[in-house]
């Protein structure tokens, strides 16, 4: 860091350098805001003149990676399931298929085998095989749990990079922060793209991780509508093909099979030398993951009039819930831990700037 | 790999700036284009992947430029640091045809950045690459090889065959293999010899086992050697080298820009007897910085100290190796293996002849010593403020003067004055021409991109010919 610190060639790509350049000593709150400031898109790595074989080694995207991933099991909460992240996708793989079999065993168990394999049309005949209470109040509490985790993982976040709680309350930087997240402003490496997946720039990874972004966002506003129609309005899925919740949940769908489907070929393509492991790892889990959650998905949709739908709908909730249950022990945790860097930036920034 | 016993149009021996975009040109021009580079892949480029920025001449401000910097003041600038030394013919045209590559070059995909934090003297005339001189050199790279330009790395070339003022073919070494390459036209931009140490050694003598090469090991100075003992006409002082002050633990080569340091006009600088040796504060240090490879190539053991105390950090940019600390001078001293009561001795005079002024690190400021010898100028503020820190100094060489004339299509002259008929120049092997004598920043990038242009113009033309 003190070489890049004399250096500073790589200014222009992003975020990380001009904060770097604000210090001159780097304690390790530091460090960690700088490695979630990193989006990894090693512009620095192959324009650096210090980049191994030099005898200074410089390789910042794999050093940042390592420091992000330490920070990720570091904040989480508790602190015992912070191996979680150490074999992330071993660890994703064990807890979304445990939940497949465990809600097989109870449909079969309690709902039976009639049930499951059965045509069934019209209204609210998703919760005769997940009976109602069964696909609400798990789910609840599973994403209140995630929120506490994040929240916990934020704070701790905050303290360790040395801000106050005073901070957050400067919506300016929170703006700022949005804008750059939702444009992913530093995935243009300074308008050259990013180093990915090798050494030639490319837009493509900035594109892929825009649908998998707003896929995920869509597929969350089809679920909330579909939520607001159920409990409030009193309509039950499956809804008509014409609908607010399948046709965004159908795009945002889409959008997700191609964007995870683009970033996993990147990463398979991409090259090791500036990758870290257990990052990669967490990377492939997470859009295994995704991609999985909308495959099902849609194929429930097509398949929703026909007997397999019983079947689909089991694995498609299970897929569901290994990526909710995972969710604050693997790679979404960027999302937070991200979008707090990006704050601590723009509140940086400015102060810079008006002193 | 390259089929090497192919015919070539051009051959073009180094691959840094000049080569590449003497190899672009060519190549677009519609010639058969080899590249020949002896560095491994990763160390391609010579000193250009240690570069940052470019002096260009420009009508306007643009985003990556605060104002115009026009012909009159780049060659104003020029002449004076220059001092005369200089074929104004020669830089004129370098400084006409900058004016290109403001667009040049990022049609060959090199992308700007705004100027770096600290380099605000640079602003206006200069224009910085996104990501420095290895980004720079591997947008060439790739530009080169999507236009179908040849290239090998590890490949050196030892000699070259010239008869009656003409190439013929170059004897290399490509990948372990000597091999002969043919070629209707070459252009040399293989670059100066500040990495043959026993060259350096003509000049001087032992002292230049003590000097640090800033950047590529490969500048043997093979091709120069070459085109002189062939009749090619030199220019340029032999001895003459670009040496500053950099931080002794450096590396031996390729340590690039990190390990210059920037803290001598805030502080004094001692030799290993401790004692002053020239006025730290006489002018600013990017005027200055450039004299001092010398003054400490001067030096017994070539080796030098800067002593600053804790005012003075904050003004000068970081260098890659911490300082070496202490509580005291006799501390610090006694760190740094100099006499600890010499040492306070010499701190103690500083701080006795600083007369009081206002210190301004931005101006020539009123903080200068009074019967001190040799005198600090400005920034003469006492050394008094705990904890103290030293740095050790050694001279870095950054690039050698002598080089080959050439004429304005950057073809090689001979001794008769005449030049040769296809065998150009580009880049620090004929930069002398135009730079006889100090450093003007980013002036070697802009006389390799313009004469390698001319220079890949001028062998495409000849091999078609």
């Amino acid at each position: 860091m003190t070489i890049c610190n004399a250096c500073r060639y790589c200014e222009g790509y992003c975020a990380v350098f001009p904060a770097m350049e604000m210090r001159r000593t780097f304690t390790k709150g530091d460090l960690v805001y700088l490695a979630n400031l990193c989006f990894d898109c090693r512009d620095c790595y192959y324009a650096c003149q210090y980049s191994p074989p030099h005898e200074f080694a410089i390789n910042v995207p794999k050093l940042m990676a390592e420091l992000r991933a330490d920070s990720y099991s570091e904040f989480s909460w508790p602190i015992i399931l912070s191996g979680l992240f150490k074999r992330n996708s071993l660890a994703v793989a064990l807890i979304t298929g445990a939940s497949l079999v465990i809600i097989f065993v109870l449909v079969l168990g309690f709902i039976g085998r009639d049930v499951l394999f059965a045509t069934h049309l019209g209204e609210g005949t998703f919760y005769r095989v997940i009976p109602y209470a069964a696909m609400t109040i798990p789910p609840l509490v599973i994403a209140l749990y995630g929120l506490v985790v994040f929240v916990i993982g934020a704070v701790r976040f905050w303290r360790a990079s040395g801000g106050v709680l005073s901070d957050v309350i400067d919506f300016q930087a929170f703006w700022r922060a949005t804008q750059d997240a939702f444009g992913l402003s530093y995935m243009r490496g300074g308008g050259a793209g990013c180093n990915y997946p090798d050494a030639s720039f490319s837009q493509s990874r900035r594109w892929f991780h825009h649908l998998v972004f707003y896929g995920f966002l869509l597929d969350f506003a089809s679920t909330s509508m579909a939520a607001v129609y159920d409990h409030f309005l009193g309509w039950q899925a499956p809804y008509p093909l014409l609908s607010w919740p399948v046709v965004l949940g159908t795009i945002g769908g889409i959008g997700l099979l191609i964007g995870t489907s683009g970033l996993l070929f990147l990463k398979w393509k991409s090259d090791r030398d500036p990758a870290e492991e257990r990052m990669l790892n967490m990377d492939v889990a997470f859009l295994v993951l995704l991609f999985l959650t909308s495959l099902t998905g849609l194929v429930l949709l097509a398949l929703r009039d026909t007997a397999a739908m019983g079947t689909l709908l089991v694995i498609h909730l299970a897929v569901v819930a290994g990526l909710f249950i995972t969710l604050p022990y693997g790679k979404f945790a960027h999302v937070v831990y991200r979008y707090a860097a990006l704050v601590r930036y723009a509140i940086e920034q400015r102060r810079t700037e008006s002193s | 790999m390259v089929d090497l016993s192919a015919p070539f149009d051009v051959l073009v021996v180094g691959g840094g700036n000049a080569g590449l975009c003497a190899a672009i040109t060519a190549r677009r021009a519609g010639a058969r284009v080899l590249v020949l580079e002896s560095a491994i892949k990763d160390f391609r480029g010579g000193n250009s992947r240690h570069t940052r920025d470019i002096r260009y001449m420009h009508r306007a401000a643009t985003d990556f430029v605060t104002g115009a910097y026009t012909a009159q003041e780049f060659w104003e600038d020029l002449r004076q640091v220059t001092g005369g030394e200089t074929n104004e013919h020669l830089a004129r045209l370098t400084i006409q045809n900058s004016e290109e590559l403001g667009d040049w070059m990022p049609a060959n995909g090199v992308r700007w950045q705004k100027p770096l934090r600290g380099t605000l003297h640079l602003a206006k005339s200069n224009l910085f690459m996104l990501g420095g001189g290895k980004a720079m050199m591997n947008a060439y790279y790739e530009t080169a090889s999507k236009l179908g330009v040849e290239t090998a790395y590890e490949s050196e070339v030892s000699e070259l065959k010239i008869r009656d003022g003409e190439f013929v073919s170059a004897l290399a070494f490509c990948n372990g293999a000597s091999c002969e390459v043919n070629a209707k036209a070459i252009v040399v931009a293989a670059g100066g010899f500040e990495a043959n140490i026993p060259w350096l050694k003509e000049y001087w003598g032992d002292a230049a086992d003590n000097f640090i090469i800033r950047g590529t090991k490969h500048n043997q100075g093979r091709m120069l050697k070459e085109l002189l003992r062939h009749g090619g006409k030199p220019v340029g002082d032999p001895r003459g080298c670009h040496a500053v002050a950099l931080d002794a633990r450096a590396p031996k080569f390729d340590g690039g820009i990190v390990t210059r340091l920037d803290s001598v006009p805030f502080g004094i600088v001692v030799n290993k007897n401790v004692k002053r040796f020239y006025d730290e504060g006489e002018d600013f240090w990017p005027k200055r910085y450039a004299i001092w490879g010398k003054l400490i190539a001067q030096q017994p053991d070539q080796i030098a100290y800067s002593i600053v105390d804790a005012k003075a950090l904050p003004h000068f940019m970081p260098s890659v190796f911490p300082p070496v600390e202490a509580r005291s001078i006799a501390e610090l001293a006694s760190s740094l293996d100099l006499d600890p009561q010499a040492l306070t001795a010499a701190v103690d005079e500083l701080n006795r002849a600083a007369q009081p002024g206002t210190f301004d690190p931005g101006s020539l400021d009123s903080c200068r010593t009074e019967g001190l010898h040799p005198p600090k100028s400005h920034w003469a503020r006492p050394i008094d403020t705990p904890p103290y820190y030293g740095y050790p100094l050694r001279p870095g060489i950054t690039f050698t003067y002598l080089g080959v004339t050439v004429d304005e299509q950057a073809r090689v002259i001979m001794q008769d004055g005449r030049p040769a008929k296809n065998i150009f120049a580009a880049g620090e092997v004929m930069a002398g021409n135009i730079l006889g004598k100090g450093y003007l920043a980013g002036f070697g990038l802009t006389i390799g991109s313009v004469f390698g242009r001319i220079a890949g113009r001028g062998a495409a033309s000849r091999a078609a010919a």
